[in-house]
């Protein structure tokens, strides 16, 4: 199974200083890339780096603010999605269940385009139907269910009629959008396969994914996205941590990070399993400590947070709570134990949009902020301007609608809420994320200041996040912990890159046991 | 400025627009603005704003429960089916008839949050099950006093005086009681969401369920009290019906429904929050039955009540959804 080196097709894909603001928020700043026929480009890029931006002018959805867009040496302006996969170029998009219609079978999906832009014919009878999508899977020697509703096969399967529908227009550009990232190692293989099957056949592939297995099996030539800018393009012999470099940004040494005193433990994990088929892994929190967890996305660390916030229950696995077990049974019951945690993604998951400042501030903590049920109103707007003194909350006072914040504040009243209170454990998932400069220090600062009482473990997916508040760094790949490290002057940049790009070095020193998905 | 100016018309807007309509009514009909008519417009809307309140908590927790007007039908028959037939007293049969409307809540709230079916159509079903199941007991007809049973028998019971007080009798001589029971729980309901934590982490649920819930809510536990409160609140409504109507009749409160439903979603407009809440309700309630009022005493004729409750529900919705979102941005 072995590709040319020199992939020798014609320019299939190309884009020229692509452009594109949302408000006065510049996403992309002038991007290149060319993907040409027979050819894997793997895209990388961090959260908020504009992959999803990207994707969605390459599929019509959004137009570009500037620059030019080339499909097969022609022209290409997609005013709709529609019009991507009529010029032959078709995406296949992250979450599979938006790409398939549940209700209707396989063979219904595999012809959903042609059904929908009325090129099927007026009798769409079954039979026809079937040998049609019979013929379509046929390209890649698959052999699905036809007559089953697509909502009763399994999602790795779902995902191949997505892709099958894609390749169901003979595109000649296909993008995935980081297909793997709900499969088993089994189940990812397959889609390898299919990948190279299509690569022999001429089609230009651009496959965005963070996962590294993924990208030393297929890519062809690597180029990272960051800030809205390619920041590097890597060709054979392929550069795996120079990648995750150009990705992440130029890893600083934190700039005199006090250095917290390591306090006893507080929280303890042992022979936690995120997966059945990941390695357990143990590792202790300790007091006065700020510990980040890094990794790429995708590698675990949210599960991780939730299982000590009792939202997830792990695989396998015993937790202890300053020397006690400790096994919650709901996000109420943490908070009770003194386990908080500032879930990712604000908006989704932490800000209650019809409240003021001081609301969601107060909002886990309504027990303690009541008398015989009556809410004190004083004292939960004294507690709140406290906490806008604080942080440097950037507002008219508390009674601040949540939509009147920026980004960067509204985040400061997440992190806001969970040092309202004392606890014994603090965890923060990507407090960073979509947040300016100004704010991560004011977070970061916060966060160091009120350290002394509690273990708190910050998640980032970004080096330098992480390094610019953390006394400890844990780097985790593949749902399990592949590395512990202090930050400081012997911190060992290269070992700790190694470990986040999953070098087999690292992960040959200690095999997994088979990856096997067993449900 | 031109910001604070549509801020006052937002806040305030409602208001002035009831006192204008107040002010039309009295000059074209003197009348309109007597004690007596105004007590009026608060007696016909009492048993509506009842409902209203209580469906206002399904709303608050981000749900919604079209079950009230056949738990208050239900209720209504049940309180006739203990008192006509069984000959129970006034305490026992209100007692059965909360119970009864709150188990119906609570089975409601257990349909939705365990059961995973849509709000709107778990309190459907409930609503087209209860429409039903009043029906039984009495063989499809209304209950009054000596009645004939199936049995070919004649009932032998009959309303409680002071069951019958509950819908009919006045406090000092003027103000009805089921008015009194009405502002009582507005009151009741007004506080609790606005002033206690539970009523705190409702309105929390309602804007954000899974913040709410890492926050450390019990989310569940919330919905289902919600909707407790609304059957609670709906089965209040019924005893006032039958108390008011002295008879069980199967055809009542068909109307009930809508017009809750009306003064709940007319009260987002009120004070321009844009969200439910107990006091716009009650305004809203009062709204619909003084605009009725006013075009009844200017001999509007009776058809045309229900479209005009309907233009002022859209108007309303319209005034919430647009206008004070646009103010937000």
């Amino acid at each position: 199974m072995k590709h040319p080196a020199e992939p020798s097709g014609r320019a299939m894909l190309e884009l020229r200083q692509l452009e594109r603001s949302f408000g006065p928020n510049r996403v992309l700043k002038g991007v290149d890339l060319g993907v040409r026929a027979g050819e894997v480009v793997v895209l990388m890029g961090a959260n908020g780096a504009g992959k999803s931006t990207l994707v969605k002018i390459i599929a019509g959805v959004h137009r570009p603010g500037g620059g030019t867009l080339t499909l097969a040496g022609v022209p290409y302006r997609p005013e709709r999605p529609i019009d991507a996969v009529h010029a032959g170029l078709s995406v296949v998009h992250q979450s599979i269940n938006d790409a398939v219609a549940p209700d209707l079978t396989v063979a219904q999906n595999l012809l959903l385009d042609r059904l929908c832009s009325g090129r099927a014919g007026a009798l769409f009878t079954r039979r026809n139907a079937r040998r049609q999508a019979r013929e379509i899977q046929a390209i890649l020697g698959l052999d699905l269910p036809l007559d089953r509703p697509v909502r009763d096969i399994p999602l790795a399967d779902r995902q191949l009629v997505a892709i099958c529908r894609a390749l169901a227009e003979d595109p000649k550009v296909l993008v995935l959008d980081e297909p793997t990232s709900s499969l088993s190692q089994r189940e990812a293989e397959r889609l390898f396969g299919i990948v190279e099957t299509l690569r022999r056949r001429g089609v230009a592939i651009l496959y965005i994914s963070h996962r590294m297995s993924d990208i030393r099996r297929l890519a062809d030539r690597i180029v990272t996205l960051r800030d809205g800018r390619i920041t590097g393009t890597f060709s054979p012999p392929l550069d795996y941590e120079g990648a995750v470099v150009a990705m992440l940004g130029e890893a600083v040494q934190p700039a005199g990070t006090a250095g917290g005193v390591q306090g006893p433990v507080v929280m303890s994990v042992e022979d936690c399993r995120l997966k059945p088929w990941s390695r357990p892994f143990s590792f202790a929190l300790h007091a006065g400590e700020v510990t980040a967890l890094t990794g790429l996305v995708g590698t675990g660390k949210s599960e991780l947070a939730e299982i000590l916030f009792g939202v997830r229950r792990p695989v396998a696995g015993r937790l202890g709570l300053r020397g006690e077990t400790y096994r919650p049974q709901s996000s109420a019951d943490a908070i009770r134990a003194g386990v908080f945690m500032a879930a990712k993604d604000r908006a989704t998951n932490s800000l209650i949009p019809a409240f003021d400042i001081a609301r969601n501030l107060s909002l886990p903590f309504l027990d303690r902020r009541s008398r015989a049920g009556f809410v004190d109103f004083a004292e939960e707007r004294r507690r709140a301007r406290q906490t806008i003194a604080g942080l440097g909350i950037v507002c008219r006072g508390e009674t601040d609608q949540m939509p009147m914040l920026s980004g960067g504040n509204q985040q400061k009243v997440v992190v806001g809420r969970w040092l309202s209170e004392p606890c014994a454990v603090l965890v923060l998932d990507e407090p960073f994320q979509g947040v300016d400069i100004r704010a991560r220090t004011d977070i970061g600062r916060r966060l160091r200041d009120t350290a002394e009482t509690r273990a708190t473990l910050v998640l980032a997916t970004e080096l330098d996040e992480a390094l610019a508040v953390a006394d400890r760094i844990l780097v985790m790949s593949d749902h399990t912990i592949v590395g512990d490290h202090r930050t400081g002057p012997t911190l060992d940049m290269a070992q700790l890159l190694a470990e986040v790009a999953g070098s087999p070095s690292t992960a040959e020193a200690l095999p997994a046991p088979s990856r096997e998905r067993t449900a | 400025m031109p910001l604070a100016m549509r801020d006052l018309s937002i806040r305030y807007g409602f208001f002035v627009l009831l006192i204008a309509l107040a002010i039309f009514f009295f000059v074209a009909q003197p009348a309109f603005l007597s004690l007596r008519s105004m007590i009026f417009v608060f007696q016909s809307v009492s048993i509506t704003a009842i409902l209203a309140l209580g469906v206002t908590a399904t709303l608050v927790v981000g749900g919604f429960d079209l079950s009230i007007g056949s738990v208050a039908a239900s209720s209504m028959m049940a309180a006739s089916y203990a008192m006509v037939i069984w000959g129970w007293g006034t305490a026992p049969t209100v007692a059965l008839c909360i119970g009864f409307g709150l188990l119906v809540g609570l089975i409601n709230g257990l349909i939705i949050v365990y059961g995973r079916v849509p709000d709107l159509l778990a309190t459907l079903g409930t609503m087209f099950l209860l429409l039903g199941l009043q029906l039984v007991p009495t063989a499809g007809r209304s209950i009054a006093k000596g009645m004939l049973l199936p049995d070919g028998s004649t009932a032998t019971g009959s309303f409680d005086k002071s069951f019958l007080a509950l819908g009919r009798s006045h406090l000092f001589h003027i103000l009805p009681i089921s008015v009194i029971v009405m502002l009582a729980l507005a009151a009741m309901i007004f506080v609790f969401l606005e002033f206690t934590r539970f009523g705190r982490v409702m309105y929390a649920i309602g804007s954000n369920e899974q913040a709410s819930r890492l926050a450390g809510a019990p989310v569940s536990r919330y919905k289902i009290g919600a909707y407790m409160i609304s059957g609670g609140f709906a089965a209040v409504g019924g005893i006032l019906l039958a108390a008011r109507v002295g008879r069980g009749d199967v055809s009542s409160g068909n109307n009930l429904l809508l017009d809750a439903v009306a003064a709940a979603l007319i009260g987002f407009a009120v004070l321009g929050v844009a969200k439910p809440n107990a006091f716009g309700t009650l305004i809203g309630a009062l709204f619909v039955g003084m605009l009725l009022q006013g075009l009844t005493m200017m001999n509007a004729p009776y058809y045309t009540q229900d479209a005009v409750k309907g233009a002022v529900l859209v108007l309303a919705l319209l005034f919430t959804f647009s206008m004070t979102r646009r103010a937000g941005t």
